[in-house]
C-alpha cells in the first residue's frame, strides 16, 4: 500500500498513534495521522485521540519503520508455539488430593 | 480503482472468514469490490462528519448560555474529529487522504444529505443533537461490528462520543418543551422541520437500495435500512412523548401485534432531489468546504516551514 512509497506521497508523512491507558498497561495503537513532524505528529495525537482521558502516555510512529509479519505467513510463522504443549501449565498431571488445595 | 475479477477460490476462502466472524485487517486478501465499496462507504461517512460541523458551527457565537457554547463546541470539535478516525482508517484500503479530499472539493463525492439542510434557529441544533446524531447512533453502533477492522474500531471510539452529542440535544430539547409557549412552539417548529429528513439519513427502501445485500453479506452492515430506520422510530417516538413532543407524521400508530411504530411514506422525490446535488444548502456547504481549505493553507505551510525550521535548529546543533 501507499505507506511505504514515500516517492508518491505529497502529504506529509504517515504517523501510527499508541495511547497507554492507565498506568502498567501496555500502549495500545489507537489509529494515524499526517504531521510533518514527530513533535506535531504527538500534539495532533492528543488532540484527535486522547480528548476523553483516553490516555496517560502516547507514542508516535512514522508508520514506515513498522516491519510487519505479513497475513500470508500466518500459519508457518506461527506455528512453533502449537507443537510444544510441554511449555503450558496445563500439560502436567498433579495429583489429586494436591490439585484440591491449590 | 479498478475492479480485477477476483480468484474464485480466494472469494470463498473470504466468505468463509466473514461467515466465522473473523475480522478483516488491512494487509489480509480482500476482494477488490469490497475494497472499493469500503473507500466509498467510509470516506462518505468521513465527508458526513467534516461537512456536519457546518451547521452547527453557525451557531457557536449565538449559543444562549455559555455552558450551551462550551457544549457545542466541544461537540464540533468532536465531529472534526470523527472525520480523521474515518479518513485514517480509509487510508489503511490504499486510498490516500489527499485523493479522498480532493473528491469531495471537486463535488464528486458524497456525504449525508441532512447536512443540506438550513440551521434556522437554536432550536435546530438541539433538535440535531437529538434526532440526527440519534439516527447516527442507531446506523454506528451496527458499524462498530463491522467485518473491516480499522473501520469497525473507529466506530467504536465514534459510539462514545455520539452519545454525548445525542444526550445533550435531548436534554435542551426536554428543557425547552418545558419553557414558555413561544419556546414550545420554537421546538415543534424544528422538530416538525427534521423529523422526515432525518428518517431519510437511512437510505432508501431495502428494494432500491442496490448496495445493501452486497454489504450485509461481506459483514460490513449487520442490519437493512429499513430495520434501523424502525429502530430509530421506535426508540425516538417514546423520547418524543416523553417531553410532550408531537411527531409530524399523521400515519404514525403503535402496532400492538408487532410491538414497533407504523409510520407514513417518505417523499423519496425530496430525497433523491436532495442527494443528487439540489437539497436548500447544497451549493453553500460545498463553497464553505472549499473555502475552509483554500483559506487554511497559510496554516498548512506555516506548520511546514515550522518542521523544517525545528530539523534545521536540530541539525546546528549536533
Amino acid at each position: 500500500m501507499s505507506n511505504n512509497e514515500d516517492s508518491n506521497d505529497t502529504q506529509w508523512p504517515l504517523w501510527e498513534v499508541f495511547t497507554q491507558p492507565r498506568d502498567g498497561k501496555p500502549h495500545e495503537h489507537a489509529g494515524s495521522l499526517h504531521a510533518p513532524d514527530a513533535e506535531m505528529a504527538l500534539q495532533n495525537a492528543r488532540d484527535v485521540y486522547a480528548r476523553r482521558n483516553e490516555g496517560v502516555s502516547i507514542w508516535v510512529v512514522p508508520s514506515n519503520q513498522i516491519t510487519a509479519s505479513t497475513p500470508e505467513d500466518m500459519g508457518p510463522f506461527f506455528d512453533p508455539a502449537n507443537d510444544k504443549p510441554y511449555r503450558h501449565p496445563k500439560f502436567y498431571s498433579v495429583p489429586r488430593a494436591v490439585k484440591k488445595r491449590s | 480503482m479498478a475492479e480485477q475479477q477476483d480468484d474464485p477460490k480466494k472469494l470463498e476462502e473470504f466468505q468463509e472468514r466473514i461467515d466465522n466472524g473473523e475480522t478483516i485487517e488491512p494487509k489480509d486478501w480482500m476482494p477488490s469490490r469490497y475494497r472499493s465499496q469500503l473507500i466509498r462507504m467510509m470516506s462518505q461517512h468521513a465527508h458526513s462528519e467534516v461537512v456536519g460541523m457546518l451547521p452547527e458551527g453557525n451557531w457557536i457565537t449565538r449559543a444562549p448560555s455559555l455552558r450551551r457554547k462550551l457544549i457545542l463546541l466541544s461537540k464540533v470539535q468532536d465531529e472534526a474529529g470523527h472525520g480523521l478516525y474515518l479518513y485514517s482508517a480509509t487510508e489503511t484500503l490504499g486510498a490516500s487522504r489527499e485523493e479522498v479530499l480532493q473528491q469531495l472539493l471537486e463535488g464528486k463525492a458524497k456525504y449525508s444529505s441532512i447536512f443540506n439542510y438550513p440551521t434556522l434557529s437554536w432550536a435546530d441544533v438541539m433538535v440535531i443533537g437529538w434526532l440526527v446524531d440519534g439516527a447516527a447512533i442507531i446506523n454506528q453502533t451496527m458499524l462498530a461490528r463491522s467485518s473491516y477492522g480499522p473501520y469497525s474500531r473507529a466506530m467504536v471510539r465514534i459510539c462514545k462520543e455520539e452519545s454525548f452529542h445525542k444526550k445533550q440535544g435531548y436534554e435542551m430539547v426536554a428543557t425547552m418543551a418545558q419553557g414558555t409557549p413561544e419556546q414550545q412552539e420554537m421546538v415543534q417548529d424544528a422538530v416538525n422541520r427534521w423529523w422526515w429528513p432525518t428518517m431519510m439519513m437511512f437510505g432508501p427502501h431495502d428494494d432500491d437500495s442496490p448496495n445493501s445485500a452486497e454489504l450485509i453479506k461481506w459483514g460490513v452492515k449487520s442490519k437493512t435500512n429499513d430495520e434501523l430506520r424502525q429502530s430509530f422510530v421506535d426508540r425516538h417516538v417514546e423520547e418524543a412523548k416523553a417531553v410532550g413532543i408531537e411527531i409530524p407524521d399523521p400515519e404514525l400508530e403503535f402496532n400492538e401485534e408487532t410491538g414497533h411504530y407504523e409510520f407514513g411514506e417518505i417523499d423519496w422525490d425530496e430525497f433523491w432531489n436532495v442527494v443528487k446535488g439540489n437539497g436548500p444548502m447544497n451549493r453553500e456547504r460545498m463553497k464553505a468546504k472549499q473555502e475552509a481549505h483554500e483559506n487554511g493553507k497559510w496554516v498548512r505551510e506555516a506548520a511546514e516551514e515550522y518542521a523544517r525550521k525545528k530539523r534545521l535548529q536540530k541539525e546546528k546543533a549536533s
